[in-house]
C-alpha cells in the first residue's frame, strides 16, 4: 500500500549534495530532517542554506514569508532515531558501499516498514546498495546533479528487487519536489556519468597524444558544439583526483577502455595539479581563484 | 598548461593585418563554404591572392604565398602533402569548418598543421578566418581532428544505450541537456546530422585507430546498409 509522503529525511545533510537536497525538499513544502554524523558540517550547511534562501529572496525568486516557512520546516540532527518520522530518506553519505550498508542497517532499525530509501550514489549499483537493507524492495536510485538546489535533473533507477510501487512513489515525489526525473537502469554511471566520464577521458587522451593544446580542444568543443564548458575546463572544476576515482569506479565494473584513467591524469594528480582547487590543472587559475570569479 | 581556459593558440595573439589579406578560393566546397557563403564574396583573383583556399580541389604548391589552405574531409593533411619521417610541414595547412552532417556549418574552423608548418602561415590562416567571423582551433594532423575524435565515441555510446534499453531517446537527450547544459542531446544530434554520415566518419576512425570506441554503432550500420540497398 502506498503511503503519502509528508516527511523527508536527508542523510549526509552536512555534505555538498545532502545540503542541496535538503534545500530542495524544504523549499517544496516537505517537513525535512537533515541528518549527518558531523554536527559541525550540519551547522555550516544550515548557515549556507539560510544564506541561499536570503539570496533567493533578494533576487525576487522567493517571497520572504516562504523563506521563513522553508527554514522552519528544515531541522538538523545528529541523532539517527529522528529519521523514524520519515516516509522517504535520501542518502547522500560518502560514496563507499560499506558506509551505505551500515547506514541502511541503522535505518532499518529506526524507520517504519513503509519508508522508502533513495540513494544519490553516482557510481555504485542500486541493487548492491539495497542488499544492505532488509527491505531491498524499498530502495531506489535518485541521482541529483551538483548543485542540487539549482539543477533540475534527477536520474531515477530501480534495483533488481525494487518494487514498482516504490519506484512510482519516488517518481511522483521527485516531480512534487519541482525536479525533472528521467528513467534509467541500474547500470554503471546511469546516463550522465556513463557518457561524461569516458568523454572527459578522451579529451585528456587528446592532450596526451598531442592532438591539440588544451585551450584549442575546449574552444573547438564550445564553438563547434555549443557546450557551455569545454571538457578540460570541466575536469579542472570536478577535480582531477575525483576524475581518477570516477574512472576507477567505472573501469572496475565495465572494463571499457575509455573509462580507464589516462596516464596523463595520474601524472598530473601525482604532481599536485588537481584542477581549480589547487590553482592549476589543464589551465592555470592563479593561487586562489574561485569558480565563476 | 595554459593561462586560462579561453585562450587558444599563441598565433591567435598576433594576427597579421586582419582584414586585408587578399585570398582566392578555388573549387567547390564539400563542407565548409557552400556556394552561397559570404566567404566567397570577398575573395579575389588567384594572381592577386596571398592566401590560396582550395575547396575540394587538388592544390598547387606555391612557396610565394603566405599560406595554402586545403579543405579536408575525413582525410589527413599528410595524404595531400606527403609525409617525411615526422619532419613534414610548409606553408600548406589543412582546414575544415566543423559541421554536424547536414546541419549548417558551425562558426568553428579546425586548422590542421604539421610539425614544421610555417608560423606565418598559421597566423595568416587564423587572421583570414577570424576576419570572416569564424573562430579557429589549431590541431595537429590526427584522424578526426578534435571534434570528431571526441564526439563520435560518445554518439556511439548513446546509440548503444538506446539499443540496450538503458533509457529512451527522449530521456537520454533530456539528461544531457539538463545535466550538462548541451544545446541538444547526443541521439537527436547524431540522427539529425545523419546516421550514414556518422557511419562513414566512424569507419575511417575505427580503421585508422583500431579503438573499439570508434566501431560504428549498430544503428549507423543499419542506416548505411539501408542506403546501399
Ligand atoms: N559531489 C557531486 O558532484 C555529486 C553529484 C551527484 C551525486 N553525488 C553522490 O552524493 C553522495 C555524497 O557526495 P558529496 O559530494 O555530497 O559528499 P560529501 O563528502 O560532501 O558529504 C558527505 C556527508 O556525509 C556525511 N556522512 C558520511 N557518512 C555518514 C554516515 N554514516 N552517517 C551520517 N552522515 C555521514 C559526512 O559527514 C558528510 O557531511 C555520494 O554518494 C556521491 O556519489 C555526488
Amino acid at each position: 500500500m502506498s503511503h503519502s509522503i509528508t516527511t523527508i529525511g536527508v542523510c549526509g545533510g552536512g555534505g555538498t549534495m545532502g545540503a542541496g537536497i535538503a534545500i530542495v525538499a524544504a523549499r517544496a513544502g516537505f517537513k525535512t530532517i537533515s541528518y549527518d554524523r558531523s554536527p559541525d558540517s550540519l551547522a555550516s550547511a544550515r548557515k549556507q542554506t539560510s544564506q541561499f534562501f536570503d539570496k533567493s529572496v533578494e533576487r525576487g525568486k522567493m517571497k520572504p514569508e516562504l523563506r521563513d516557512e522553508a527554514l522552519a520546516r528544515l531541522t538538523i540532527t545528529s541523532d539517527i532515531a529522528e529519521l523514524g518520522a520519515c516516509d522517504l530518506v535520501i542518502e547522500a553519505v560518502f560514496e563507499e558501499l560499506g558506509v551505505k550498508h551500515a547506514l541502511l542497517k541503522q535505518l532499518d532499525e529506526v524507520c517504519p516498514d513503509h519508508t522508502i530509501y533513495a540513494s544519490n550514489t553516482s557510481t555504485l549499483s542500486i541493487t548492491e546498495i539495497a542488499s544492505g537493507s532488509k527491505r531491498p524492495h524499498n530502495v531506489v536510485g535518485m541521482h541529483f546533479c551538483l548543485p542540487a538546489q539549482l539543477m533540475k535533473l534527477v536520474e531515477m533507477s530501480a534495483g533488481i528487487l525494487t518494487s514498482p510501487e516504490t519506484f512510482k512513489t519516488a517518481w511522483a515525489l521527485t516531480e512534487q519536489l519541482g525536479q525533472i526525473p528521467v528513467e534509467t537502469r541500474d547500470d554503471p554511471g546511469f546516463i550522465l556519468n556513463a557518457l561524461l566520464v569516458p568523454f572527459n577521458n578522451d579529451a585528456i587522451r587528446a592532450v596526451e597524444a598531442g592532438v591539440a593544446e588544451a585551450g584549442d580542444i575546449d574552444k573547438a568543443i564550445k564553438v563547434g558544439l555549443g557546450y557551455k564548458m569545454g571538457p578540460l575546463e570541466l575536469i579542472d572544476l570536478i577535480g582531477l583526483d575525483t576524475q581518477i576515482r570516477l574512472c576507477e569506479a567505472f573501469y572496475g565494473v565495465t572494463l571499457d577502455p575509455r573509462a580507464s584513467a589516462p596516464p596523463l591524469l595520474r601524472r598530473m594528480v601525482a604532481a599536485g595539479l588537481t584542477g581549480r582547487k589547487s590553482g592549476r590543472g589543464f589551465f592555470n587559475y592563479g593561487s586562489n581563484a574561485m569558480f565563476g570569479a | 598548461m595554459q593561462e586560462n581556459p579561453t585562450n587558444s593558440n599563441p598565433a591567435n595573439t598576433n594576427p597579421a593585418n586582419t582584414h586585408s589579406i587578399p585570398y582566392a578560393v578555388l573549387g567547390t566546397s564539400r563542407i565548409s563554404f557552400p556556394d552561397n557563403d559570404p566567404f566567397h564574396a570577398s575573395a579575389t583573383l588567384a594572381t592577386e591572392a596571398e592566401i590560396m583556399v582550395y575547396l575540394g580541389y587538388p592544390h598547387l604548391e606555391d612557396h610565394s604565398k603566405r599560406a595554402i589552405l586545403v579543405e579536408l574531409d575525413t582525410e589527413c593533411l599528410g595524404e595531400l602533402t606527403g609525409e617525411h619521417l615526422g619532419e613534414e610541414g610548409s606553408n600548406i595547412l589543412g582546414f575544415a569548418r566543423y559541421r554536424n552532417g547536414t546541419d549548417d556549418p558551425s562558426p568553428l574552423v579546425e586548422l590542421v598543421k604539421q610539425k614544421n608548418s610555417r608560423p606565418e602561415a598559421i597566423a595568416a590562416a587564423i587572421a583570414l578566418f577570424e576576419a570572416a567571423g569564424l573562430q579557429v582551433a589549431v590541431c595537429n594532423d590526427h584522424l578526426g581532428r578534435i571534434i570528431d575524435r571526441l564526439v563520435r565515441p560518445k554518439y556511439n555510446a548513446a546509440l548503444r544505450f538506446l539499443d540496450e534499453g538503458r533509457a529512451t531517446q527522449k530521456d537520454l537527450d533530456l539528461t544531457c541537456k539538463l545535466g550538462l547544459g548541451y544545446p541538444d542531446g547526443p541521439v537527436e544530434r547524431v540522427v539529425r546530422g545523419g546516421l550514414v554520415h556518422h557511419y562513414h566518419i566512424t569507419t575511417v576512425l575505427f580503421e585508422g585507430t583500431g579503438a573499439s570506441g570508434y566501431a560504428p554503432a549498430r544503428r549507423a550500420i543499419v542506416a548505411a546498409k539501408r542506403e546501399r540497398n
